[in-house]
């Protein structure tokens, strides 16, 4: 069964100098279960090809039913040296919601 | 010692809400208006202004907004805290002092903190042994030291508590960390210690959630933000602390926005890093030990929270001048909207090949499809396009490149492909790009003062 990410969390993302974070919050508990299990850093690198050139760090936060995801090599430079329109990656939540997840 | 203080956030950031302090300080009761104007960049553009007259340097906004909410201040007994002081608190202070001789007021107290801006003293710290590597990159600062803009430490709560205890009704510091702010009214009413860490996390952590405005309360929020009402007038964050460490985040009920534990959650895991260690000079606090509850309409109660020692170091953001971009744009109307955009692109690459300039990078966006968020967003079939907007941005090291990049958009009016327009305020001028050196520095090594003035 497929899920849209968007269905189950919503979250926020901002800037670590190259680095954005993206921090994921699931509605309830059953869909941090999902993202807990299926939401990996691996799935994450994959989904941000082309945006994300480097590691992809994960945190668990059960107690706010969140992920803490750090993508290094992001803003293209970060700060004011990023000729990025979003060089801050204030959208980066949003377009990980993009994703559907494989739930079996 | 009192029982309970309401601090009130009034800005998110130099720039933000004008009329949201008045607000803080109007539509309710608060002991405390907490106001952060520093991000990164501000520092260096506060540098560059104190150069050319050493009177400024700070947030300009801020006496014009104390002719406004000091006499109500006065009045309620509510304390103002402000980093706005940037890289001249001194000059900050005695502005507001003005501004206060002007009110006619009397009896009012200013705690300055100073000792945060060492851009003049890298070369001592440099042989006392610490080399302020890059924290990223790992190189000594030695490479960048000639084109330093702004060197500042991140004091943290502690000097602001000084100040109070000196009896000020308003504190202003330069460089000190958003959550700080928020912390030391905590320390100061409650009699926190030192090495009190889970007390001296739960402010710090009451900090994260009020040091962006409204982004707590409704503001940016990603979740059912259709539902957050009077966007006008919105309500910034007010933090209902206790001594046992427990707080519950609210606003003034007749201002919009909402509280719940979704807007709350958002703002928690804005800009953080390994949840378990946010590190501040105060202490670590660990995030993943944070208990919410929804305890009423638009009141959140935070609990539970554990943290660990101070690191011996503070963090040091220096700024430094890395060279030069531009950015210019046109808008491209249906039919065929982005392949106009593209073939403009293709067009003015192909001029700037021609004319032999230098760059770093050349990045062209196509605002309307794709500039958020590149490969991910989806296929449109173009007639359902009614307009993008072209936006190529330049870097280089090289002035002349970037300023003759500013003078090829316009003329891809008259020269490339149709129905094309928003070529407004000029050719894009260079501006210079500057670049940060986050660094460590051992505590020991620098020692934060405060100053009072009076009136």
């Amino acid at each position: 069964m497929k899920i849209k990410l968007i269905d189950i969390a919503h979250g926020r993302s901002g800037d670590k100098g190259d680095a954005a974070n993206v921090g994921i919050i699931a509605y309830d508990n059953n869909g941090f279960e999902i993202i807990q299990k299926y939401l990996t850093a691996e799935k994450v690198k994959r989904h941000f090809t082309g945006i994300c050139f480097g590691e992809v760090e994960r945190y668990e936060l059960p107690n706010l039913k969140a992920l803490n995801f750090i993508l290094h090599n992001t803003l293209g430079g970060g700060g004011t040296v990023s000729l990025k329109l979003d060089a801050q990656g204030k959208t980066l939540a949003a377009a990980l919601l993009r994703m559907e997840i494989e739930v079996s | 010692m009192k029982d309970k203080i309401r601090i009130a956030s009034g800005q998110g950031f130099w720039g933000d809400l004008i009329e949201a302090p008045i607000y803080q300080v109007t539509k309710g009761e608060i002991d405390y208006l907490v106001m952060d104007y520093l991000a990164e960049v501000t520092m260096s553009i506060l540098q560059k202004q104190k150069n050319k007259n050493p009177e400024l340097g700070y947030a300009k906004d801020i006496p014009e907004l104390m002719k406004r909410i000091l006499p109500i201040c006065k009045e309620k007994n509510i304390k103002i805290i402000t980093n706005g002081g940037g890289v001249n608190p001194i000059s900050c202070g005695k502005a507001v002092l003005k501004i206060a001789e002007l009110l006619g007021i009397k009896g009012l107290k200013i705690g300055i903190v100073l000792g945060d801006d060492i851009r003049e003293e890298i070369d001592e710290i440099l042989t006392s042994g610490s080399e302020l590597k890059n924290m990223e990159t790992g190189e000594s600062i030695v490479t960048v030291k000639d084109k330093l803009l702004s060197a500042n430490v991140y004091f943290g709560a502690f000097p602001i508590v000084e100040a109070l205890q000196n009896g000020a009704d308003v504190v202003i510091t330069g460089r000190t960390t958003d959550t700080g702010l928020t912390l030391a009214p905590m320390i100061y009413e409650f009699g926190w210690k030192s090495n009190e860490y889970d007390l001296l996390s739960a402010g710090t952590i009451a900090g994260h959630i009020l040091e962006c405005g409204a982004q707590s309360t409704g503001g940016n929020f990603l979740g059912d933000w259709e539902s957050i009402p009077n966007f006008a007038e919105i309500g910034f964050p007010i933090c209902e602390a206790f001594p046992n460490g427990e707080f519950i985040i609210t606003k003034h009920e007749s201002l919009g926005g909402k509280v719940t534990v979704e807007t709350v959650s958002e703002q928690l895991l804005y800009e953080i890093g390994n949840p378990q260690e946010y590190i501040t000079p105060d202490c670590v606090a660990d995030f993943t030990s944070i208990k919410l509850k929804q305890s009423g309409e638009n009141r959140v109660r935070i609990f539970g929270i554990t943290g660990k020692p101070e690191t011996e170091f503070y963090k040091v953001s220096c700024s430094y001048a890395d060279g030069f971009s531009a950015s210019g744009s046109l808008t491209y109307s249906w039919p065929k909207a982005l392949t106009k955009a593209k073939v403009a692109d293709q067009i003015l690459r192909k001029r700037l090949e021609l004319l032999n300039l230098s760059f770093d990078e050349i990045r062209s966006e196509f605002v309307g499809y794709n500039s958020c968020h590149g490969p991910l967003a989806r296929e449109l079939d173009e007639d359902l396009i009614n307009e993008i907007q072209l936006r190529v941005s330049v870097r280089s090291y090289d002035y002349y490149s970037v300023e003759r990049f500013g003078k090829e958009i316009a003329p891809l009016i008259l020269t490339g492909p149709p129905s094309v327009t928003g070529f407004a305020g000029g050719r894009p001028k260079p501006n210079e790009v500057v670049a940060y050196w986050p660094a460590l520095l051992p505590k020991k090594l620098v020692e934060p003062k405060v100053e009072m003035l009076e009136i």
